[in-house]
């Protein structure tokens, strides 16, 4: 708690500018000094320092975290640090060791409908096509959110490809496929595990205009791991740094600028170098 | 191109040779298993010619024309595959009706699964062959003891390629389904039979091939009819040139089964799986 909450002090004290405009100020989660161990199961630990077979591991300290209403954050941390668990534990797909998660006030239990996960992998579902993939978000929607599935497949530009089968379609437009189906079920949250890592560079430039047209159609709480510290910067309301395990929040960036962004320019530019160090990794050579 | 085509050589030996293997290159490939074929029943042929074995105690394939000619005028041939055709039929339909069911059960239900998988595995190499002795004893003679064993051979196969399919869905699916709120039987129905189908058809495949092995031998002990009775009643009249029709019927409808089969895999959903077994 001592150092989460010391962070975040000095997180706010470099905060530029007021609050970004279009959050509401609504807390929609909460998390509140969340832990999560995992029992060591290698027969050697893989780091000098971790505890031996059959010990717990602990991945997940005490995390304190608001997030309000409409506000998009982008998770950044070192490979392995607790990222996905986190995001998890969020998502009710794990149960945290300690502490709790509420979203509007309501302890998290089990995954929900209003909360969509995006994997880092393709979860379409292979055997349908991408126009009965999107259907099955539809059918799962609230009847008064339905909307035929031309509309989304529209609104991700992929209305010429909604009879083609998954495995028929380049990456880029797998992603785009799974977020229609994903935005099809009008969901409050989205929880987003590096969807884009597996792209190449050009693709995921793309994909970030995508996710910023449609993030101004219909604005949603986002929560979003990446390790691309450009993305985070161009997209993100907050950039919450984790420290290496155990994770902490080591850091918060606030970008309260409007887009389009030129994330090399001016304040952003100055945010954007500094996280690069925070990382550890020098953005000028 | 081969330089041979275009300039008019003296024929030697060894042009002959590449030429040779520039027309069985440039054929189609679906000349390639016709032409094997061709070539052992020439050599089979030729030999039987030559007087290289008893022709007594294994005909030439001519023998076996002639006798396949007799069998199918008399109509032998038609009913006795219509016979076999019938048992296997209704012996792994009534596997697949219940195996696949419970295979399902089993791989969703963990309990379930701990309790009863390694019956089944213990029950599965038991060769359907050593069944026979109590299927005569509980069905008497005719189709039933029959039926029996070929479905006791396709339901083992089954159950168990269908309780594993389940177990190993990718669980990025099964957290996308349920993200989406799919529980219980629009679960199974939606996602998990989806997901294993390209493994069950692989199963069904495999199971149909081992009916059909089952049925001839199964015919060979309880029945008066089928093409497993014709081997062995041939063999019995001496008629070897019988034996090895019946030989040649069994080897050709099993490759038809198998291909009828096949074409289902190729259903466009199931084309994500190709290449994935
Ligand atoms: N089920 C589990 N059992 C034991 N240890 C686990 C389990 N899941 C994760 N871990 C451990 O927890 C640590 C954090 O894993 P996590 O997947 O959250 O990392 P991450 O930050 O998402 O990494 P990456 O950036 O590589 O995706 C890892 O060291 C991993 O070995
Ligand atoms: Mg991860």
């Amino acid at each position: 708690m001592e150092s989460s909450s010391a962070t975040l002090v000095t997180a706010a004290g470099n905060a530029v500018n007021e609050a970004p405009a279009q959050t509401g100020g609504v807390t929609k989660i909460r998390v509140e000094r969340l832990g999560k161990s995992f029992i060591e199961r290698r027969k050697r630990p893989r780091r000098a320092e971790d505890p031996g077979p059959g010990q717990e591991v602990k991945i997940l300290d005490a995390i304190d975290l608001d997030i309000k209403e409409g506000e998009f954050i982008m998770l950044v941390g070192h490979s392995g640090c607790g990222k996905s668990t986190l995001l998890n534990c969020i998502a009710g797909f794990e149960r945290p060791s300690s502490g709790r998660v509420l979203i509007d006030g309501v302890p998290v239990a089990s995954p929900s409908p209003k909360r969509m996960f995006l994997f880092q992998e393709n979860a379409l579902f292979p055997w349908l096509t991408v126009a009965e993939n999107i259907e099955m978000g539809i059918e799962a929607a609230a009847p008064e959110d339905r909307k035929p599935a031309e509309e989304y497949l529209q609104l991700v530009g992929l209305e010429k490809f909604g009879d083609y089968y998954p495995h028929q379609i380049s990456g880029g437009m797998g992603r785009l496929a799974e977020l229609a189906r994903t935005l099809a079920m009008n969901p409050d949250v989205l929880f987003m595990d590096e969807p884009f890592a597996a792209l190449d560079f050009m693709t995921r430039c793309l994909m970030r205009e995508e996710m910023l047209n449609l993030m101004a159609l219909m604005r949603k709480t986002i929560l979003f791991i990446t390790h691309d510290l450009d993305e985070a910067v161009q997209l993100a309301d907050r950039i919450v740094i984790l420290s290496d395990r155990p994770a902490r929040i080591q850091r918060i960036f606030e970008l309260p600028f409007p887009h389009p962004r030129d994330i090399t320019a001016g304040d952003i530019g100055r945010i954007r170098k500094q996280a690069y160090l925070e990382m550890g990794v020098n953005p000028i050579i | 191109m081969n330089r041979a085509d275009a300039i008019p050589q003296p024929v030697s030996p060894v042009s002959l040779w590449q030429s040779l293997q520039h027309l069985l290159l440039s054929a189609p490939r679906s000349v390639r298993p016709i032409g094997a074929f061709a070539i052992v029943l020439a050599v089979w042929q030729g030999a039987a010619w030559l007087g290289l074995f008893s022709t007594q105690s294994f005909p030439s394939p001519l023998a076996c024309v002639s006798g396949m000619r007799e069998v199918i005028l008399d109509g032998r041939l038609v009913d006795y595959s219509i016979a076999s055709l019938f048992r296997v039929t209704v012996g792994w339909y009534l596997a697949v009706l219940v195996a696949i069911p419970l295979g399902l059960l089993l791989g969703w239900h963990p309990v379930l699964h701990d309790a009863l998988n390694p019956f089944l595995q213990f029950l599965r190499p038991i060769s359907p062959l050593a069944w026979i002795p109590v299927a005569m004893l509980w069905f008497g003679i005719g189709d039933r003891p029959a039926i029996f064993l070929i479905f006791l051979a396709s339901f083992f196969p089954l159950a168990v390629a269908t309780a594993s399919a389940v177990t190993n869905i990718k669980k990025l699916y099964l957290r996308a389904a349920t993200n989406i709120g799919l529980k219980g039987f629009r679960l199974i129905v939606r996602v998990v039979l989806p997901a294993t189908l390209p493994s069950i058809i692989v199963s069904l495949r495999i199971s149909a091939g081992i009916a059909w092995l089952v049925v001839v031998a199964a015919e060979m002990i309880a029945v008066k009819s089928g093409l497993g009775f014709l081997i062995i009643d041939s063999r019995n009249a001496l008629r070897m040139d019988l034996v090895i029709v019946g030989m040649v019927a069994i080897g050709a409808i099993g490759i038809v089964l198998d291909k009828g089969i096949r074409r289902l895999e190729t259903l466009p959903n199931m084309r994500w799986a190709i290449g994935k077994q």
